[in-house]
């Protein structure tokens, strides 16, 4: 009788090696994780790289997709930063171009019977990865808010038109939302990424659990199955609206440091 | 065993599953420095290309295009206004044209005219003194006429006074008989 076991629904987040590497005590491996962000970005590459082989006055459909990206991410820099956006234009390109592909490509479904390491995977389903993608961006708005505006960068904290006895109680608001950035970046990226992998897989759970049981009984596994079916097309939205969200507030805090001392 | 016994036990068997992996892999900091080495060598490698190469391609594809486009459009100006300057000339030497063609034939005209009336008045002239003449001749002749039928008259009488009383009357008292008849 065909028994199949359903995976836990934490399971598609394990990390496994392929290929083990070590940097003096740090261990690098080549992981699970480290295929997939190669995988999105070799594909990101070989995309542009076909899309950029020759510069047609009439772009064809590849060149054309690609100035479509490059226009949207454009526009949203220029709209949320203004003019002095355009140096960050690169860095915000791509990180939303890598956010949309990692979270796109862990939507793919894995063959079946491959190892467990080569499965289907997401990077920003890591709180590690989104985190650090998080520190970057406070990172540089941090050093271009001081290299730009000098001391003026703490008016950041100090809304103008505030009185002055609101100070006590408003800096440490402004502190605290500034210091929480970060946070609440690369903890809305893993945690959309997260919810959604596990939501999928336990109703793929269901699924499995209930063909299991080889008895009448299985009918009851279609709800579960629209289910699924239901919140991949979720996922799909879900994952290139948090690549957009992150990119917006990232060009929200990087006008905070343009602007600060405007404020 | 009720329908729903069978789902919960389902779902606690999947729940059980992902028990036995103690916790969440994502608070498990054995693979963080894995993790972190690729997304900077995945992510750095990418921000090189794009801020590199890509974008500035692409970017200058789509500026080239804008350019292009502003370009063709000023020519295309430029050939209207150009077109139109023909126009204007055009009509105004079709125009020129059409004033010297009236022109020239008002003048024929007026040529015409005059040589009409000059041949006209010439030949008015000569009939005038055609007809004076012709007059003239009238009146010389008629003249003549009149004094021949005196002379007749005269001869006649003569002849009749001679025949009747038989007395040869002077000529005084011939013509003064004429003109007393003649007169009454």
């Amino acid at each position: 009788m065909f028994n199949p076991r359903a995976a836990g629904p934490m399971e598609q987040f394990e990390i496994l090696p392929i290929v083990p590497l070590k940097f003096g005590n740090y261990d690098i491996s080549l992981t699970n994780s480290s295929l997939w962000m190669l995988i999105g970005t070799g594909a990101i590459i070989l995309f542009f790289a076909f899309a950029t082989r020759k510069s047609n006055l009439v772009p064809g459909r590849t060149q054309a997709m690609a100035e479509t990206f490059y226009e949207f991410v454009s526009d949203l820099v220029r709209d949320t930063i203004g003019p002095e956006g355009r140096k960050f234009f690169p860095y915000v390109f791509t990180l939303f171009i890598w956010i949309l592909i990692a979270n796109l490509f862990g939507l793919l479904p894995s063959f079946p019977g491959i190892p467990h390491e080569l499965h289907t995977f997401t990077p920003t389903s890591h709180l590690i990865v989104t985190l650090a993608l998080a520190m970057v961006t406070i990172t540089i708005v941090i050093l271009y808010g001081f290299y730009k505006n000098g001391l003026g960068f703490f008016k950041l904290f100090a809304p103008s038109g505030v009185p002055l006895w609101l100070m006590p109680i408003l800096v440490p608001v402004e502190v605290i939302s500034f210091l929480s950035r970060p946070l609440s970046l690369a903890i809305r990226l893993f945690a959309n990424m997260f919810a959604g992998h596990v939501i999928l897989k336990l109703f793929a759970g269901f699924v499995v659990s209930l063909i299991g049981t080889g008895s009448a009984v299985m009918l009851f596994g279609i709800a579960p199955f629209l289910g699924a079916i239901a919140v991949t097309a979720l996922e799909f939205l879900v994952a290139a609206l948090q690549a957009y969200v992150f990119a917006v507030l990232t060009c929200i805090y990087l006008n905070d440091a343009v602007h600060a001392s405007d404020h | 065993m009720s329908v729903f016994a069978i789902i919960i036990s389902a779902a606690a068997a999947a729940g059980e599953a992902g028990a036995d992996s103690a916790g969440l892999p994502q608070l498990d900091p054995t693979w963080w420095p894995s993790q972190l080495f690729w997304l900077a060598l995945t992510f750095g490698g990418l921000y090189a290309l794009m801020a590199g190469r890509f974008l500035p391609a692409i970017g200058g594809a789509i500026e080239e295009r804008r350019d292009r486009i502003a370009d063709d459009l000023d020519s295309a100006s430029e050939l209207k206004t150009q077109a139109s300057e023909a126009e204007e000339a055009y009509n105004t030497s079709l125009a020129d044209a059409k004033a010297k063609a009236q022109s020239i034939a008002a003048d024929t005209r007026a040529e015409v005219d005059a040589e009409i009336a000059k041949m006209q008045a010439e030949t008015d002239e000569a009939l005038e003194k055609q007809v004076v003449a012709a007059e003239a001749r009238i009146g010389e002749m008629k003249s003549e006429a009149q004094t021949k039928v005196r002379a007749a008259a005269v001869e006649t009488a003569r002849a009749v006074v001679e025949t009747l009383i038989d007395e040869t009357p002077t000529d005084e008292t011939l013509s003064g008989a004429v003109a007393s008849v003649e007169s009454a």
